[in-house]
């Protein structure tokens, strides 16, 4: 069975549905991610969890109880918040005992728990520091401890990295990954990058505009897209408005504009006729001087229009036709990557049949 | 501009060590006029009517003030600030009358209750603004992860709210002791015949004749004073205010 369950909630402030009809399972041990746009929800879904926000509709189920009479204090989840909320006017001991002591744990044995769950979070020496002489790493890092002290049922955590700067916030990232491993408490983890949501969960919902666009595990998600939203969402993605020419099972033959017949993969039942989007990534298309000689590849000739070098790869920006831009991505895998092509070559493009996913409107 | 601001206090302060009983020209140091000052049964009195005054009304006031500025910051209702600061700008002479009337519908003998009554009701308003402006400067996440963690209503009040509220609460308390003490327009009009405070007896001593005396408790009244207004300063910025 599932361990929390969520049933068609709604939650509106004013006029404005923050949530609406939104349904999803998260089983025990789960890593599960809350991934959407800034103002789709995620932070008010996660509170209503929590028991902070009261659902207007629906409800929320733990082991298959509703939730609804019970207050915060007596939900055994903990919050890690995006401003870590770490008591200023108690030590990091004090904070990180808090749990302990308003479950009136023993005082004689807090302080051998408190000492293991510093450990766990490698600041055995901070424990009589203030939270106001911790880094940022270090408050989130008391913000876990103290979160994860009484080992609650499952741990809630509204975009905890946000506030840190890159090269630390990748360093926590697996320091979260190996902490949710080993402690195996179920984590609720909300973001807005979708970079993190991929890297870090098991499973992700896709937010948008208050409803649940899509769940499915991280290569579920990006490979196939439900919707244009989640395509363009999640990575970068060409998006091209196609139609169903002729269907195969889960092959359909599409009229691209622009590019005329292309082959693709359909996620979903279609029918011939249908119209909606060819989703292509760009690192799933092959650039060659020479035309390519792939039996059921699509392919077609092109201009290099723009270059953008970033690194590790290059994104080239392609026209096709007089009508079409697609990005390509081709890694920099010699020091002479970035300069393979220029602007105004002729180039040819090419993708296997699997690549595309054609994708429904409506 | 300042220097003529506290050239007077200054006087006043030197003055109060003068030897020479007008006061006019300077003869020399003495400690004689505090030792009059400590020796006028009345004067005592009359301090001692001010301190139990200025405890009582301040720690009322910072009570029912305290409930006040959480009132206002747990219900944002659109009424509640403007009654609770108009007060603050009402001229004392206008509360004076007031208390002064409301007292006597009330058929209450003036006296040491009347003062208190007078000086809880013109101090809980600082008190309410003092503690408001510390809680919205409180993060509202704390609470909540008080709440998260654990506690119940009471327990997140308990254990975060208050601690965090504590140096206000303390700032609160004392400036109403301060406004309790130095006011002398509001006294005047609810205290009757009988009650004097330290102001009160000054204006009366004054109107007969300037002793050096006045100069001595004068002094010790401002010296007092500051010492409130110091610490009022130093507690306010401060404790960590729960921003991270
Ligand atoms: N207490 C509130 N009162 C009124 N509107 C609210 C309240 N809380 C959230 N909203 C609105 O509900 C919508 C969803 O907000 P929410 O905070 O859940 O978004 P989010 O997905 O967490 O966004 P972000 O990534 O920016 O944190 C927003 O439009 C927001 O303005
Ligand atoms: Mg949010």
């Amino acid at each position: 069975m599932a361990l929390l369950e969520i049933r068609h909630v709604t939650k509106r402030f004013g006029g404005l549905a923050a949530v609406s009809d939104a349904s999803l399972e998260i089983q025990p041990g789960e890593f599960f991610t809350l991934l959407g746009p800034s103002g789709c929800g995620k932070t008010t879904l996660l509170r209503m969890i929590a028991g902070f926000d009261v659902p207007d509709a629906g409800q929320i189920l733990l082991d298959g109880v509703d939730l609804a009479a019970t207050p915060p204090e007596r939900r055994p989840f903990h919050t890690v918040f995006q401003s870590y909320a770490l008591f200023p006017h108690m030590t990091v001991a004090d904070n990180i005992a808090f749990p302990l002591r308003m479950a009136k744990v023993d005082e004689r044995k807090l302080a051998a728990r408190v000492a293991a769950a510093l450990g766990e979070v490698r600041l055995q020496d901070m424990g009589t520091r203030y939270p106001n002489a911790l880094s940022g790493g270090q408050k989130q890092r008391v913000a876990l401890a103290r979160a994860l002290i009484d080992r609650p049922r499952l741990l809630l955590l509204d975009e905890p990295l946000a506030a840190l700067d890159l090269k630390l916030r990748e360093q926590m990232q697996s320091e979260l990954i190996s902490l949710q491993k080993d402690v195996g408490i179920t984590f609720v983890y909300v973001t807005h990058d979708q970079g993190e949501a991929l890297a870090l969960s098991h499973r992700i919902a896709v937010m948008n505009e208050g409803r649940v666009s899509q769940i499915g595990t991280p290569d579920e998600v990006y490979e196939f897209p439900a919707n244009r939203f989640v395509a363009d969402f999640i990575g970068t993605c060409n998006l091209l408005d196609a139609r169903v020419m002729a269907l195969d099972g889960e092959r359909v033959t599409l009229n691209v504009a622009g590019l005329g017949t292309v082959r693709a993969w359909s996620s979903r039942p279609c029918q011939q006729g249908d119209r909606g989007v060819l989703a292509l990534r760009p690192e799933k298309i092959q650039l060659d001087r020479a035309p390519s000689s792939g039996g059921e590849a699509s392919h077609f000739l092109g201009t290099i229009r723009g270059q953008m070098y970033l690194g590790d790869v290059t994104v080239y920006k392609v026209e096709i036709g007089n009508a079409v831009l697609v990005e390509a991505l081709l890694p920099n895998s010699t020091a002479r990557g970035a300069r393979l092509f220029a602007p105004g070559d002729q180039i040819y493009l090419s993708w296997g049949y699997d690549a595309g996913r054609f994708i429904h409107d409506g | 501009m300042y220097l003529f601001l506290y050239l007077p206090l200054v006087v006043v302060v030197a003055y109060s060590f003068n030897q020479s009983r007008l006061g006019a020209e300077w003869t020399g140091f003495t400690l004689h006029w505090y030792q009059v000052l400590f020796a006028d049964a009345e004067m005592m009195r009359a301090a001692w009517n001010s301190l139990v005054i200025g405890l009582v009304a301040s720690v009322s006031a910072t009570v029912f003030g305290t409930l006040a500025g959480l009132a206002l910051h747990k219900f944002r209702l659109r009424l509640l600030p403007v009654l609770i600061v108009t007060p603050l700008a009402i001229p004392d002479i206008l509360w004076g009358v007031s208390l002064l009337v409301f007292f006597v519908l009330l058929n209450l003998t003036l006296g040491m209750l009347s003062v208190i009554l007078a000086h809880v009701a013109f101090c809980i308003s600082y008190v309410a603004v003092v503690i408001r402006a510390r809680l919205s400067g409180m993060d509202e996440s704390l609470v909540e992860a008080a709440r998260d963690l654990g506690a119940t209503a009471w327990g997140s009040f308990r254990f975060v709210t208050l601690p965090l509220m504590a140096p206000g609460i303390i700032a609160g308390a004392l400036l109403a002791f301060t406004m309790s003490i130095d006011d002398f327009v509001i006294t005047f009009f609810t205290a009757g015949v009988g009650t004097t405070t330290l102001p009160l007896k000054i204006y009366t001593m004054i109107k007969v004749t300037v002793t050096p005396e006045i100069n001595a408790v004068s002094t010790l009244l401002m010296v007092l004073t500051m010492l409130l207004v110091l610490a009022i300063a130093r507690l306010s910025p401060q404790i960590p205010s729960g921003k991270p």
